[in-house]
């Protein structure tokens, strides 16, 4: 598992920011978004929806949560 | 089930549908004009009523930003969302606070009240939701090139209660020390409370607590933002937050002309300055501290109590900003912007470049 966002303690929209780096960046592939908070979750899974990517799981991970996203 | 509801596009045009029917209902049951809810305002309100400042007109502790953060605070630990953090630039949000209430205290009136004026018939608002959308997208602009405030650590379960306790204690100075029954009384224990102007106007303490704590509730599940609004849409072209400021805008219009409070025009709108350059110049100041702070007045409250030790500071960067903008008289009032209000804009405007340019990346 090489590709990974960490965007853990970080507010509004930076998530979302770093994501959609992240899906510049391999363009296809998949990607784990750490987050700390729901609102950061429900943000990640919205923006990776709206580029084409699919939510594959989303998993609790310490007081977080680790979201696979993915596009073939 | 009602989780994903909260999520989905309707829960965000609920959220700003709640307000925009509950808004002017708050303005038929007291509130000032076009200011059924304004968080700005109501802060600065708050700041009166503590003696921060002696603007004997807006002096008022209340309780409808009471309501907001207790509101989030129920729904967060309901939702299993209480999440303590802090320690992400605090006294960066802290000056961003204050500057953020100097502009919107220059326009006269946070994002909500941008739209619940033009949702009046206020035209001037125009000026101010334009300075806003100039404001966030410059934000936006900064946001893209690496600006970012680093990261919060988790924390005590106290960090996250602070503000919170500091909501309590208010609500309970409120009740030991209620509005003076006698006239001409300005002061009830340690409280001051305006007996003209808009600090006057206010509605009964229970209904404006419990509208509060509604939209709280709503507000923190929902994760309604008018900052956010726009910051999505500038830079994901995304419109779900967007959805729910024009419910708000709508249904408040909508509202407004059932209560017969839809008077259209720029002059002699209610607690508004018809100084268009300014009405817009606060605003960009308003909206780039918003941006760069990462949420609209509203959304600092509900995220301070769901926890956010950070966007508490921000809170009360606002409170003392608003004490600055009256003793220092940088607030506007009808007859137009103050004294030094247009200096103070130009200054908070640079102070924000300032931070914007210099925080950059560097998020390992």
């Amino acid at each position: 598992m090489s590709n990974i966002v960490d965007a853990r303690g970080l507010s509004c929209p930076q998530p979302v920011l770093l994501t959609m780096e992240g899906i510049k960046k391999i363009k296809k592939g998949e990607i784990a978004v750490l987050v700390d908070t729901d609102t950061s979750k429900e943000n990640v899974s919205r923006a990776s929806i709206s580029q084409g990517w699919k939510v594959k799981g989303i998993k609790s991970e310490g007081t977080g949560y680790r979201i696979m996203i993915a596009k073939k | 089930m009602l989780r994903k509801f909260f999520a989905s596009r309707w829960g965000i045009i609920g959220t700003g549908a709640f307000i925009g029917v509950f808004a002017p209902l708050l303005q038929k049951w007291g509130n000032p004009g076009n200011m059924g809810i304004c968080v700005a305002c109501f802060e600065r309100d708050i700041a009166g009523a503590l003696g921060l400042h002696r603007a004997d007109v807006v002096q008022y502790m209340r309780p409808e930003i009471i309501g907001f953060v207790l509101g989030a605070l129920i729904a967060a630990y309901l939702f299993k969302e209480f999440r303590p953090r802090a320690g992400s630039a605090p006294i960066v949000r802290f000056v961003l606070g204050a500057f953020a209430m100097i502009g919107a205290l220059v326009f006269l009136g946070c994002p909500w009240r941008a739209m619940l004026r033009l949702a009046g018939g206020d035209g001037n608002a125009i000026f101010g939701i334009l300075g806003l959308v100039g404001g966030i997208w410059v934000g936006a602009w900064l946001l893209k090139g690496g600006y970012n405030l680093g990261r919060s650590q988790e924390t005590h379960a106290a960090v996250g209660w602070m503000l919170p306790l500091i909501m309590l204690g208010f609500l309970a100075l409120m009740l030991l020390y209620p509005q003076p029954q006698i006239e001409g009384q300005t002061q009830s224990g340690v409280l001051f409370y305006s007996i003209k102007g808009p600090g006057s106007l206010h509605a009964p303490l229970f209904i404006s607590l419990g509208v509060g704590l509604a939209v709280g509730i709503l507000a923190q599940r929902s994760r309604f933002c008018t900052m956010g609004a726009f910051r999505d849409l500038i830079l994901f072209r995304q419109t779900h937050l967007l959805s729910g400021v024009i419910a708000l805008v709508v249904v408040a219009f909508i509202t407004n002309l059932i209560l017969n409070q839809f008077n259209p025009g720029f002059a002699n709108q209610p607690i508004a300055h018809t100084m268009g350059l300014w009405n817009f110049g606060g605003m960009v100041l308003a909206g780039l501290a918003f941006a760069l702070a990462g949420g609209c007045p509203g959304r600092q409250l509900f995220l301070a109590g769901e926890g956010d030790g950070d966007a508490a500071i921000f809170v009360l960067g606002m409170i003392t900003g608003a004490a600055f903008a009256h003793n220092f008289g940088l607030a506007s009032s009808p007859q137009g912007v103050g004294l030094h209000g247009i200096a103070a804009v130009i200054i908070g405007i640079i102070v924000c470049l300032f931070i914007g340019f210099t925080m950059r990346k560097k998020v390992a």
